[in-house]
């Protein structure tokens, strides 16, 4: 190869270099603006309707005026409910698979159906909640059917967080815990959890994430159109702030004068996501700087 | 006139030194040996010779490192015409997902070459010249991976030769190899010396007697001493030197 | 020194415990499975009549038997003559219930409507091009008519057809054919999309971008996973649906292209995550021989890691098209939900998920159109045990080739 052609070939790479990186770097700076764009026009269009009135008040007029109070509490008294029945035992769930469960198979098929039960569609959760605890179980469309379907939905986030918490415990503490002469359960209260469950209230705090902006599986289980007074049992119907959203958006009374109202709804529950995620992402922080002192 | 020279050369990793003062020649077709022990700075002053350490963040660079009599970290040098000059195998076996033949006639076609007899001719050659030939033959297009470790580092070997390097750098090539393959690799070592210029590191003392002309002994990121193999490992100027040397430490 | 016999039953009802909630996952999909199909599988025993309904026709009449096909096309007046449908030589008349007010008089109905049956008993029998759909109370036995059967719907027929009308009377017509290809159509759309920018993007972050820099996009792409899918749909509906109609100059905005940008932005951290993720498995004494070799980053880029990482990345994929198969609300709010057959991405489609959601709450609970949309929940189920076992195995054959 002639010097000069080794030139022009250095030239070409280097352009060629350039360019593509260019591009990935233009591409990257797109998917974040993306996020703007989005996190943007929805404060921007919604700031001006959120006030006190705005979540303290029941809908007006068609849901025209007024605020959402019932569907922040609807979906608060949802939050609770599903995490009520899923926390403890996905929790148990992850300290089975990663500290008992000393048959490889067993942990694999275990892991499996997690990862199954979690790339089910929300829809097929509302289904099946339908099927299961409305009709056959006959709870009716309540707290209780929406929370359970909910709270399904939410294990498998659950079970792996918790596992990979306590997976990251060090093996050393166990065995120095064990060679102490404690029992197994002992070892696991006393050491393996304290250690790990910073991490197990990231992932809490993360299916609390996912359970407020979910609609699809309440559609058929809990939530109600419009409902103007807040629950009294958990037998009861709800509103809830996703749902809501969707009516305000698509099939409200008066879809353009209602506007206004879904531009609010959308930014509560944005806020309510944005502020669990800053807990979370705060948290993980804290917590690995108070383990990294010890 | 030196192959390679360094004229005082440091390294900073942030706020590490990790080389210091380094000068050092090493002379065309002769074969040096950098020991010492773990984190003594062997590898890092060898992976000054083809900008490896470029990669990581915050590195920082002060003394001139010559090949050729060319400052090689000046501004006009391009990075990738240097390393076709200066080749490198690394500690551990590192082939391709590729064919055998691809993993050898990669560095050809990643620097455009695109004559399809000059390819082969060169892939070929260089797994002549790398001892690995007669085994792989009949195989040039199954996975490289299906080699056995010692193949595997003797094919690294093909590939750094292919693309006609006139130094090559070996950074503990024996160290993840059975005793059978490391002594093919050290044999191969003295074939190589005739036309190329070695520059290697070793955690075995036996080896770098075996294999070098020059030994350069490193501790704590300083060059202790420098000189012919023989000189070093039978009458050594130093105390760490004739330590290390005799096991006493490291 | 033994311990007491209660704290090791304590132990032991712990362990009980902690075995049990392992296994809630493998019990939920199980009973998952089960409910689905209990709800959904009556369905292939189903008439596609409306229940509680009968057609009549003259006793004389030849045709014995309809498909829900021809009886849709009969009432539509797409059919007019018995010929078409092995029949004799004759016009089809058609007959509902309520026109029996035009023929006869309150009088002759009687007050109770006692004398229905004989009515149409002669109806039936006096005309004979008669197709009538009627209650089935007023068929006695002493009926002149011949009612006509019809077969029960069909597996193959329910996944090839291409209509789907399931509140149509008097028969139903439940065709999956175009909720299977809008889905597909949309699906496919959003996975154009983001797979390219997903990979440009788990590139860059993986090898390109300064840690720093990575350091902060990672968390934002986070949060875009984050933001629930009815905001996505949202936002699609009050942004992106106006800003095809106009560009495209349609007469409606809800289109398939609509619905594959919203989810290839709902796909991308998923896409995203996992690719960078197995990006970053490549060895750096692989990439360094590359780079030894004179290679420039970007040659090592594409032809040493994309290579070395693309069982991960295709994992990547398969998932993000799952999310996007799966995806309802976001899909329901922007695609217009026209249930036929899609011919290109600027008509409205709709998908199996936004089919549920959208119509479930109409439907009678056990009736045929509930358990059409069960059966619907259940291929969705089945779409994603599909994509989730290839991507378990595609990684558990990373896992050995990485040994």
């Amino acid at each position: 190869m002639t010097l000069e052609r080794r030139k022009e070939l250095e030239r070409s790479k280097k352009r060629s270099e350039k360019i593509a990186f260019g591009t990935f770097r233009a591409m990257s700076l797109l998917v974040v603006g993306i996020l703007f764009v989005i996190l943007g026009f929805i404060i921007i269009k919604g700031i001006s309707v959120i006030s006190w009135d705005f979540i303290t008040k029941m809908p007006e007029d068609g849901m025209t005026k007024g605020g959402i109070y019932p569907a922040i509490i609807g979906t608060f008294c949802l939050i609770g409910g599903s995490m009520i029945f899923s926390f403890p035992i996905g929790v148990l769930s992850g300290i089975y698979i990663n500290e008992y469960a000393s048959n490889g198979l067993v942990v694999r098929f275990i892991r499996l159906m997690t990862n199954n039960l979690a790339g089910i569609p929300s829809i097929v959760f509302g289904l099946f909640g339908m099927s299961l605890f409305v009709n056959t179980l006959g709870f009716g469309d309540s707290i209780i059917a929406g929370s359970l379907t909910l709270g399904l939905m939410t294990l498998p986030i659950v079970i792996r967080t918790t596992e990979e918490a306590l997976k990251s415990v060090d093996n050393s503490f166990r065995q120095g815990s064990y060679a102490l002469g404690a029992t197994k359960l002992q070892t696991i209260r006393r050491v393996t959890l304290p250690i790990a469950y910073p991490n197990i209230i990231t992932g809490l705090i993360l299916s609390i994430g996912r359970v407020s902006g979910e609609t699809a599986p309440i559609l058929f289980t809990v939530a109600a159109y419009f409902l103007p007074k807040l629950p009294h049992s958990i037998f009861d119907q709800v509103m809830a702030l996703p749902y809501h959203l969707y009516v305000l958006a698509t099939s409200g009374t008066n879809i353009e004068e209602s506007r206004p109202m879904a531009y609010g709804t959308a930014l509560v529950l944005i806020m309510i996501v944005l502020f669990l995620n800053l807990i979370a992402n705060a948290l993980r922080k804290y917590f690995s700087k108070k383990v990294k002192m010890n | 006139m030196a192959k390679i020279e360094t004229v005082d050369a440091n390294l900073y990793y942030g706020d590490f030194h990790a080389l210091k003062n380094i000068s050092m020649k090493m002379e065309e077709n002769t074969v040096t040996a950098l020991i010492g022990p773990s984190g003594c700075g062997k590898s890092t002053y060898l992976r000054l010779f083809n900008r490896m350490n470029d990669l990581i963040d915050s590195t920082q660079i002060s003394g001139q490192i010559l090949v050729d009599s060319e400052d090689i970290y000046s501004k006009n040098i391009n990075v990738d015409e240097l390393r076709m000059k200066v080749g490198m195998v690394f500690q551990k076996p590192n082939p391709f997902p590729k064919s055998i033949f691809e993993n050898v006639a990669y560095g050809l076609r990643v620097n455009g070459e695109k004559n399809k007899t000059y390819i082969t001719d060169k892939v070929y050659e260089s797994l002549r010249q790398a001892a690995l030939w007669d085994e792989v033959s009949d195989k040039m297009n199954k996975s490289a991976f299906e080699l056995s470790g010692g193949q595997q580092q003797r094919l690294c070997i093909a590939r750094a030769l292919a693309i006609s390097p006139s130094v090559i750098l070996m950074d503990e090539p024996a160290s993840a190899l059975d005793p059978i393959s490391t002594a093919k690799i050290e044999e191969l070592i003295h074939e190589l010396k005739k036309q190329y210029t070695i520059v290697i590191v070793t955690h075995n003392m036996q080896q770098a007697s075996r294999v070098s002309d020059f030994t350069g002994f490193f501790y704590l990121g300083e060059l202790v001493e420098h000189g012919a193999t023989a000189k070093i490992f039978t009458q050594p100027n130093n105390k760490q030197t004739e330590n290390y040397i005799t096991g006493r430490f490291g | 020194m033994a311990k007491p016999f209660h704290k090791k039953l304590f132990e032991k009802i712990i362990e009980g415990i902690l075995t049990l909630s392992g296994s809630i996952t493998s019990l939920a999909v199980i009973l998952i499975v089960i409910f689905l199909f209990k709800e959904g599988l009556g369905l292939f025993n189903q008439s596609p009549i409306a229940k509680g309904f009968v057609l009549v026709v003259n006793k004389n009449n030849p045709v014995n038997t309809l498909d829900a096909k021809s009886i849709k096309n009969i009432f539509d007046h797409e059919i007019t003559n018995w010929k078409k449908v092995g029949g004799e030589r004759d016009t089809i008349i058609l007959f509902y219930l309520d026109d029996i007010n035009s023929i006869y008089t309150e009088e002759q109905i009687g007050q109770n409507l006692e004398n229905l049956p004989t009515l149409f008993s002669n109806l039936t029998d006096s005309i004979s091009g008669i197709i009538a759909f009627i209650p089935k109370t007023y068929i006695n036995s002493d009926f002149k008519g011949k009612v006509i059967t019809t077969d029960n719907i069909k597996v193959s027929k329910f996944l090839s057809g291409k209509e789907w009308f399931p509140t149509a009377e008097p028969a139903a017509q439940v065709g999956i054919l175009p909720l299977i290809l809008g889905t597909l159509w949309v699906s496919i759309g959003a996975i154009l999309l983001s797979l390219p920018l997903g990979l440009a993007v788990s590139i860059y972050l993986a090898e390109i971008a300064h840690p720093r820099v990575r350091n902060t996009f990672k968390p934002i792409i986070e949060l875009l996973a984050g933001i629930p899918s009815v905001v996505y749909g949202f936002f699609g509906l009050v942004v992106i649906v106006p800003l095809i109609q106009s560009v495209f100059n349609l007469p409606v905005g809800e289109t398939a292209l609509a619905g594959s940008i919203i989810l290839a932005i709902m796909a991308l951290p998923t896409i995203i995550t996992i690719a960078e993720d197995s990006i970053r498995t490549t060895p750096r004494s692989m990439k360094e021989a590359s780079l030894a070799l004179g290679a420039s980053r970007w040659q090592t880029i594409y032809k040493i890691v994309i290579p070395y990482s693309i069982s991960g990345i295709t994992a990547a994929a398969i998932l993000g098209i799952g999310r996007a198969i799966g995806e309802t609300m976001a899909v329901l709010m922007v695609t217009g939900n026209a249930a036929s057959i899609p011919h290109s991405f600027l008509e409205p489609v709709r998908t199996i998920p936004a089919t549920i959601a959208a119509e479930l709450g109409e439907s009678s609970q056990g009736g045929m159109h509930y358990q059409a949309l069960f059966i619907l929940g259940s291929i969705l189920f089945v779409i994603t045990l599909i994509v989730n076992l290839t991507v378990e195995y595609i990684s558990s054959k990373q896992k050995l080739a990485k040994r």
